[in-house]
């Protein structure tokens, strides 16, 4: 067993590092304060092939694995969790379904481009009804002959305004309940689809979170994604490894809450004294530094399995779990040693704070994190 | 066109500590990088690349774990590396490492050859100059700015303390040049994976070079160091934002304060 890095993956961290620290983390403040969805940055990752890691060559990939990925999404989110959300929803939940589910033909259409960054990628599950019981859907895509229309609304999309693709649920047999669900591949420019409203949210505020709105949509028939009837699974097995993403930028946030937190308490004085000389912040410290590096031993070892096609749905979902619940700590505890500054705009900690209230909700709540490792327990 | 960066793995001095109790430095943990003022040097040869198509090669000449600034070197776009390496080189000073890297130059094809102005840890800014010399070819030192006919003619911008030169050089010729000017691009994704996964590093040996040994290594180096000593830590020094005016009668007060007028 072996935990260290290859030479490969350190300069990858070395690389991803100085973007992260150059072009990133200067932009991270006004993303958050204007909502800005950061295209320039966007851009520039595709140029340096980060909007397509763990994707073949063949296919216009960097031919990377998902650990590389999860560093990657790792080290933008601990400058900036918005950024780091847009690479995950767009290589997790959208190239990677058309990757594994995806015909010949579709693989060639779509994912050289999301894979080089020219487009964005964004998944559509979450409606208004259908939240964690996912297959409460309501979008229905009626068999038109030629092509499916597609009628319904999706909301919470990651990535919505600015996508250009999107896999999309939605209930082609109602009277079989999940197995009634399949997966399609919409553009864009379909006739009958449109952006809906976007979401003013606490965190993650550049991530163009919007809905999707299907109005006699129509999509093509070789547009359909998998097999009939297979949406559900489709659905379940990204979310698997969405989690992983997830995790990574969990894990990011709190360590960036670490670096800024321990900067501070080394500058900050009371009491004639720094307050990283106090025991109770050392203590606090110490727990929260371990804390996070079990999370990053748990994400490294769930991206490993992926990486080794070995069963990881269950490690993702404790690596989700883990991080995401460390994150909030840690931030929370972060804004506190920070004390009236932390609660304040001037330092970045209560942004990471509210950033990594998501990371407990979306693609799974820590709930449905708990059902997924006790269903693997108790199996 | 043809040009061969020289690079060379150094500490990143801006990581160093000093240990307060001995005075000495702190290297244990300091990362290596590749020279800032080589890195820029790197960039400029991979510009006239992206404008010209020229082939660039990158050299170093160092102990094996020097190679990783190579497989950087390639990330970054550099087409051939080679490392110079032999338990014959060690100890090398500025003469004994530019007659190194000059015998393996011979054995390079080059219209140019780059280096940075100078490494972060020696400060010496002498490779560059006396690789020209051993090769007898023109030199530049100071580069900020370089412009190609796409034939054999660089114009090329040298900076002086106190504003610029314009010069016009034939190939080939060295050129040392300033980080300052010439911000790096990034590795990216699949340049780092095929460094390692596709490319090799040429490994060369003292064999591989037409130099006479008693040149290299620290036989060949008449440096001697005749003492060396730490630098007393200076205090951060006070900064004030103040008018002209306000200035004199500070700095006369603080002149008076310590009985100098």
């Amino acid at each position: 067993m072996d935990f260290s890095l290859s030479k490969k993956e350190e300069l990858f961290l070395q690389m991803i590092r100085e973007f992260a620290q150059n072009e990133v983390k200067p932009l991270a403040a006004e993303v958050d304060e204007e909502e800005k969805f950061p295209i320039e940055n966007v851009k520039k990752l595709g140029k340096l092939g980060v909007m397509g890691i763990p994707v073949p060559v063949e296919y216009g990939g960097q031919g990377g694995t998902n650990q590389m990925y999860s560093m990657a999404v790792e080290e933008l989110s601990r400058v900036c969790a918005t950024t780091g959300v847009i690479v995950s929803a767009h290589t997790s939940l959208c190239i990677a379904p058309i990757m594994e589910h995806g015909t010949e033909e579709q693989k060639k259409k779509y994912v050289p481009k999301l894979a080089s960054g020219e487009w964005i990628g964004a998944f559509g599950l979450t409606e208004p009804n259908a939240g964690t019981d996912a297959a409460m859907q309501q979008t229905t895509a009626v068999d038109a002959g030629d092509k499916w229309i597609l009628n319904g609304s999706k909301i919470f999309i990651t990535n919505a305004s600015e996508a250009n693709v999107f896999v999309v649920m939605a209930m082609t047999d109602k009277s079989k309940g999940t197995k009634g669900i399949s997966a399609f591949i919409v553009e864009k420019g379909f006739k009958g689809f449109s952006i809906g409203k976007k979401e003013m949210k606490m965190g993650i505020r550049g991530s163009a979170t919007c809905e999707l709105i299907f109005e006699n949509c129509e999509v093509p028939k070789e547009n359909l994604l998998g097999e009939l009837g297979k949406g559900f699974k489709i659905a379940m097995m990204t979310l698997d490894g969405g989690r992983i993403g997830i995790a990574s930028q969990a894990l990011g946030i709190a360590q960036g809450a670490m670096d800024e937190t321990v900067k501070y308490t080394k500058e900050r004085k009371q009491f004639g004294k720094a307050i990283a000389k106090f025991q109770n912040t050392q203590f606090q410290m110490a727990d929260l530094e371990t804390k996070v590096q079990a999370a990053r031993l748990l994400v490294r070892s769930a991206s490993y399995k992926k990486d080794m096609h070995l069963p990881y749905s269950a490690d993702a979902a404790m690596a989700k779990l883990f991080a995401a619940e460390t994150a909030m700590e840690v931030t929370t505890k972060a804004v506190q040693f920070h004390g009236g500054y932390g609660y304040t705009r001037e330092y970045p900690v209560e942004r990471m704070m509210r950033d990594a209230k998501i990371t407990e909700i979306y693609e799974g709540t820590s709930e449905v994190q708990r059902m997924v490792i006790a269903g693997k327990l108790f199996a | 066109m043809k040009i061969v960066v020289c690079i060379k793995q150094v500490p990143d001095t801006t990581e160093i500590k000093i240990n307060p109790a001995t005075g000495t430095l702190i290297r244990d943990g300091v990362p290596s990088i590749m020279n800032p003022d080589d890195k820029g040097g790197l960039e400029v040869a991979l510009q006239l690349k992206d404008k010209f198509g020229a082939h660039v090669t990158v050299i170093t000449m160092g102990p094996p774990q020097a190679e990783a600034i190579l497989r950087e070197a390639m990330a970054m776009g550099a087409d051939r590396a080679i490392l110079l390496t032999d338990r014959k080189f060690a100890g090398a000073d500025t003469l004994a490492t530019s007659n190194a890297l000059a015998g393996a130059l011979r054995n390079i094809e080059h219209d140019l050859i780059i280096t940075g102005r100078q490494a972060i840890d020696g400060d010496t800014a002498q490779v560059g100059p006396q690789i020209a010399e051993h090769l007898h070819t023109p030199m530049i030192s100071y580069v900020a700015g370089v412009d190609f006919d796409g034939k054999n003619l660089l114009t090329v911008k040298k900076e002086d303390e106190d504003g610029y030169q314009m010069l016009e050089v034939h190939t080939p010729a060295v050129l040392t040049v300033l980080a300052s000017a010439f911000t790096p691009r990034y590795m990216t994704v699949k340049g780092i994976i095929e460094a390692y996964d596709q490319r090799e590093i040429e490994i060369w040996t003292a064999e591989k070079i037409d130099v006479d040994e008693a040149k290299l290594g620290l036989n060949g180096s008449p440096t001697r160091v005749k003492r060396s000593f730490t630098k007393p830590q200076k205090v951060a020094g006070e900064v004030f934002d103040v008018t002209p005016e306000e200035a004199v009668d500070l700095i006369v007060s603080k002149l008076k304060e310590k009985f100098i007028i």
